[in-house]
């Protein structure tokens, strides 16, 4: 049996700072989706939103949200929380629905709007939770991906001209996506003069967190041949699998590690556990795929991303980089939405947005971003918590 | 007027000895050390056991990776007027095979620091209140 879902439709309200509802975004992208799915928004049995903490008990119950925001009209609904994963959590719920026959089209879908400046925790004093500990003690999130870049420079010489290149490529392909929020192109002149935020990193080498949305409609194989979309792109893999103790890399909001000190534990890697998961279901491996959007919350994170999906050995992928080979029109182009880089990050739409651009490459639909005849496509992304996704698309 | 005391920023994550020590728990069954403690439940997948024993953890280590703070965190991080940058290290400790992180101490940047070097915890203010001076742990490169 297969456990394929049909992509038939996808949407995004452009990325910026808009200040609108996070709400306007998300209907703005499911109409989006609709009208290019062609269903009428009635067909739709279930509406899978990815929630938002930011925006009050209307993020928290996005589905629901969405859903009314569209016009109640009776289809079941859910809502994920899986920080930056939300978007791929919610994919896959609405994919377990379409596989068990309950439904055969569904809505998935995730915004958000965020606020100005530094993202802070809750208030008191709470040394219970590690978000609030890390803030008390001086630990911002641009310290996590500082020492995972000052890590790569250690280990693999990686260079500042190397998260520099990171920036400067994806700003050129990221100039020609009209849904960016970012479209200047930079040079490393403009990287290197940027402040430094958190060294080896500057403030151009770390996203902003911006408004957004993004819808995608899936549906059954047999319900996409219906209505004539029997070739359009398909999810053949969703992986959201969670660290396995001894979780060795540092990772946000948490002031240490798992300890790897008893007995039969090894200390393993989360990131680069995300896509095997996700290569397994879908029974190909790297080197079948023809792009990947990767969550380059740092310039330099983008480098570890490659190298977690298997494009690159290990310290291998700042060379890659360096011959072209990751960008548009190279071997392997990596973020040719322009990335977070271009667009800020809009937690619960994210996931999403890097399967609709996915969506759009295959079909052929991405003009002076395109990747001239993409086949597969993987994404890859990770968030606080023990959340991350890898999510395949097979033409 | 008497000095302010020196209290602990967050209580009972560290002594207050001259050459203080991080405190976590250690499973008594599977032998996993947590820091911050835990007393509950082991997270070790193959370990159900709820009996945990106080430890002082390794006080030296060495640096995983490092960075700085450039700009003034949000609260409940309580900054110094000006602000001023300071350093930050993820060491390793050997023994309990994990990395902490904190900053380091004051009057060092990151052209002091490399990955691999020898440090070992200290105690540090962290900022002040009205009453007392909050101090936290922080690294410094081990003396040679």
């Amino acid at each position: 049996m297969s456990n394929e879902i049909a992509i038939i439709g996808v949407g995004m309200h452009p990325w910026g700072k808009w200040g609108h509802n996070f709400v306007q975004y998300g209907v703005a992208a499911a109409r989006e989706a609709l009208a290019d799915a062609g269903v009428p928004w009635q067909d739709v049995k279930f509406v899978s939103g990815g929630a938002t903490i930011r925006c009050g008990y209307p993020g928290y119950v996005a589905g629901a949200t969405f859903a009314q925001a569209l016009g109640w009209q009776g289809a079941e609904v859910n809502t994920s929380y899986a920080a930056c994963a939300s978007g791929s959590q919610a994919l896959a719920a609405a994919r377990n629905k379409i596989l068990s026959g309950a439904c055969d089209v569904a809505l998935v879908i995730g915004a958000d709007t965020t606020p100005k400046g530094f993202l802070a925790p809750a208030g008191g004093y709470r040394p219970e939770d590690p978000d609030w500990v890390r803030f008390y003690l001086g630990i911002t999130n641009p310290t996590y991906f500082a020492l995972y870049a000052r890590r790569r420079m250690a280990l693999y010489g990686d260079t500042l001209e190397d998260f520099a290149a990171v920036k400067v490529k994806n700003s050129r392909v990221g100039s020609k996506n009209p849904r960016a929020r970012y479209r200047k192109c930079y040079t490393a002149e403009d990287v290197a003069a940027s402040a430094m935020v958190a060294d080896p990193l500057r403030l151009m080498d770390i996203c902003a967190t911006s408004d957004g949305g993004a819808a995608i409609i899936v549906s059954s194989l047999e319900y996409a041949r219906k209505i004539g979309k029997g070739n359009a792109p398909r999810v053949v893999a969703i992986s959201t699998v969670t660290p396995t103790f001894a979780s060795a890399v540092l990772e946000m909001p948490d002031i240490a590690t798992d300890s790897a000190a008893a007995a039969g534990v090894e200390a393993h890697a989360y990131r680069a556990s995300l896509p095997i998961k996700a290569y397994e279901e879908a029974g190909i491996g790297p080197s079948d795929i023809d792009l990947a959007e990767v969550y380059d919350l740092s310039t330099a994170l983008e480098l570890d991303w490659i190298e977690d999906l298997q494009l690159a050995p290990r310290g291998a992928a700042a060379a890659l980089l360096r011959a072209g080979d990751t960008a548009l029109g190279g071997r392997i182009p990596v973020n040719v939405s322009g990335g977070l880089a271009c667009f800020g990050e809009a937690v619960p739409a994210q996931a999403l947005a890097q399967v609709c651009e996915l969506t759009w490459q295959l079909r052929g639909q991405a003009g002076d971003r395109q990747v001239q005849g993409a086949k597969v496509g993987i994404t890859a992304n990770q968030g606080l918590f023990g959340h991350g996704s890898s999510v395949i698309v097979k033409k | 007027m008497s000095p302010k005391p020196l209290v602990p920023a967050i209580e009972g994550w560290h002594t207050m000895a001259d050459k203080p020590h991080l405190i976590g728990t250690q499973c008594e069954q599977c032998g996993t050390y947590f820091f911050p403690r835990q007393s509950d439940y082991c997270r070790n997948p193959n370990c159900d056991s709820t009996d945990f024993r106080e430890v002082e953890l390794s006080r030296t280590g060495k640096i995983w990776s490092y960075t700085n703070a450039c700009y003034k965190p949000p609260t409940p991080f309580v900054a110094q007027e000006p602000f001023v940058p300071y350093a930050i290290a993820a060491v390793q400790l050997e023994k309990e095979q994990m990395v902490v992180l904190g900053q380091v101490i004051e009057g060092l940047t990151v052209a002091d620091l490399k990955v691999g070097m020898p440090m070992e915890l200290v105690l540090e203010p962290l900022h002040e209140t009205d009453s007392d001076i909050k101090v936290t742990w922080k690294w410094q490169p081990l003396a040679q």
